[in-house]
């Protein structure tokens, strides 16, 4: 006779208790996000009997299928229950111990590039009091090395990219600054000759730039459109927030130079999203005059914001009365973002947009951004750095667009950056979005790449608590409308 | 799955490897293949702190007396007095008589084991 245990007389003596997860509600629906996986699921009442009475602590299988039963299920549909929880691991048993957390490693040497951004120029000609590249907290050593990109190295850079990305189809050049268009003449002679080098080899190359938008004449804005140069323009609001700190080394305000050129970028333009970045600050912290401002007056297609990047010892910090009324104007244009998607239509609203991008494909990010992976920036010089903000920092130097990339630094700054590494992330159901936060914020306060942004965590968790309970609304009311997101952020 | 419904694209992968219904060998209830370098859970005891309450049985975190922060004998009259981490240690018995007339059962109560404050 066989006496063994047979496995399913097994599970009844392990007792479960609630994954890692994070519950929320939207349009009378239950949802959980799992951490796990990114992955979200709308959960049926017995779902949730389940979690809510886990909430009170552990249980063994019989006691989850005792009230269960009592709650009029079968034991059928609680066997089920319990099956399907443990399948998406909303709950654990603790006789099956989790998978150890995966450490940091080196990304695989052919990681392929994606795209470079490309610092055509570290000058610029405004002097807005909390830049992160010419203001108190900035990590630039740009002393003795070239202002402006000659044409070379941004060819190099070109080469380097198409050599380095692999078998990508398309891959995309950023220009960036200092002020980016002065120096548009090596931007116009950069896209003909790329667009050349990439279909040379049967590929496609994508551009976009970001400006203050002060330089912007008829023929550059022609050139752009002509060339579906996706444009995204450094502007703080209406002309008083605007002119608070974006202003020119006279301390003049820019907004009256810049306004009318926007328009007529607006109206010419139409090939790609025009979307403006908002650096929210001390003062400058009226997200709903802004975007109605940007969005209604002046036409962007898309405004996002951030606050601005400190040391946390800048008078143009926003405080914590500053971040509450932020926070409550984000969440009423979250809401207004949810109204206008139940009637099908777009939002300009960027910070909701690409957040219900990542919660649809349920990214799990291994780093907060591509940087030093996909992405490196290149600096006038042609020193190679994990992004745009680190360019000229020798602190953070990856190598060179002549000498490649220094593996060992890059493998430093990604192991560093790792979600693993981040001790404060571990605990957190916001990470598989977050991964701690922008590497250069983290460098500014810190003084370490691979510190989690803390001032940012509670900020974060909210926020993304109210996008995911945008998600749940949509998906339950007009699920079709997500599908305008798959392809925001997904890969080429 | 019948009681979750997957809403986003991971969510849906997940699903759809799920198996259909329940089988008298359930791959979604048996246990994972446990291998060998798989650490099984404990729960989070620093090293350093004994884990039982007997004056002169003490173990560390893992089953040892290696890790303990104290030679095992020491702890009796100095556990308390030089440990580092705030916690309840067998030397209260010297210093603080009362400190477990809340704890009849210590494996039942030990919850009620209270900090004390020398």
């Amino acid at each position: 006779m066989n006496t063994m245990t047979t496995p399913t007389a097994d599970f009844r003596t392990a007792r479960y208790a609630i994954g890692e997860l994070h519950e929320f509600e939207a349009a009378d629906q239950a949802y959980v996000y799992l951490v796990g996986a990114g992955a979200i699921f709308a959960l049926d009442e017995g779902a949730r009997a389940v979690l809510n009475a886990l909430r009170e602590g552990e249980m063994s299988h019989d006691e989850i299928v005792g009230a269960l039963l009592a709650h009029g299920y079968s034991a059928a549909d609680a066997q089920d229950l319990i099956r399907e929880l443990l399948f998406v691991r909303g709950i654990v048993s603790d006789r099956i111990a989790p998978a150890i957390d995966p450490q940091p490693t080196a990304p695989p040497a052919d990681f392929p590039l994606q795209a470079l951004v490309l610092n055509i120029t570290n000058q610029c000609n405004l002097a807005c009091t909390y830049c992160y590249e010419f203001g108190a907290d900035k990590i630039a050593t740009p002393q003795g090395k070239p202002k402006f990109m000659t044409l070379e190295t941004a060819k190099s850079s070109i080469d380097f990219l198409l050599a380095q990305s692999g078998a990508r189809e398309n891959v995309h050049v950023t220009f960036f600054g200092g002020e980016t268009l002065m120096n548009f003449k090596l931007l116009r002679e950069v896209v003909l000759y790329a667009n050349e080098a990439a279909a040379a080899q049967g590929r496609s190359m994508t551009y976009s730039l970001t400006t203050n938008a002060t330089l912007l004449s008829d023929p550059i804005i022609e050139f752009l459109a002509d060339n579906d140069v996706g444009v995204t323009v450094s502007i703080d609001g209406p002309a008083e927030l605007q002119d608070a700190r974006r202003v020119y080394k006279s301390g003049k305000g820019s907004y009256e130079v810049i306004e009318p050129r926007l328009k007529k970028l607006i109206a010419r333009h139409r090939s790609r999203a025009i979307t403006a970045r908002v650096t929210l600050s001390e003062g400058v912290t009226d997200v709903l005059r802004i975007y109605r401002h940007l969005k209604d007056e002046l036409g962007f297609h898309e405004v996002g914001f951030a606050p601005v990047t400190n040391s946390g010892e800048q008078d143009y910090a926003i405080n914590g009365d500053g971040m509450s009324r932020v926070l409550a104007d984000f969440h009423a244009l979250a809401q207004e973002w949810l109204d206008y998607a139940l009637e099908n239509r777009m939002h300009g609203f960027s910070n909701v947009s690409e957040t219900i991008a990542e919660l649809m494909q349920g990214v799990n990010k291994s780093h907060p951004c591509g940087a030093g992976l996909g992405l490196l920036g290149v600096s006038p010089s042609g020193d190679l750095s994990p992004c745009h903000r680190f360019t000229d920092a020798d602190t953070h130097t990856l190598g060179n667009i002549e000498t490649g990339i220094d593996a060992e630094k890059r493998e430093d700054f990604l192991s560093r950056g790792h979600v693993s590494a981040k001790y404060e992330c571990q605990s957190c159901w916001a990470r598989p979005l977050c991964a701690g936060g922008c590497h250069h914020e983290a460098f500014v306060r810190y003084g370490d790449t691979g510190h989690a942004n803390l001032h940012y965590c509670d900020w974060i968790r909210e926020w993304t608590d109210t996008c995911l309970r945008v998600y749940g609304a949509v998906a339950a009311q007009n699920p079709q409308f997500l599908e305008r997101f798959a392809t925001r952020k997904g890969q080429s | 799955m019948k009681h979750l419904k997957p809403i986003n694209r991971k969510a849906q992968k997940i699903d759809d490897l799920a198996p259909a219904a329940a089988t008298p060998a359930d791959p979604m209830l048996e246990d994972d293949v446990v291998a060998l370098q798989q650490k099984t859970q404990h729960p989070h005891v620093p090293m350093g702190c004994t884990l039982a309450f007997s004056p002169g049985w003490e173990v560390d975190a893992g089953g040892g007396t290696a890790g303990l922060c104290q030679p095992v004998e020491r702890d009796i009259y100095d556990c308390y007095v030089t440990c580092f981490w705030p916690v309840q240690v067998p030397d209260h018995v010297n210093y603080s008589p009362d400190w477990a007339s809340n704890c009849s059962s210590a494996a039942k109560d030990w919850r009620n084991l209270d900090l004390v404050f020398p």
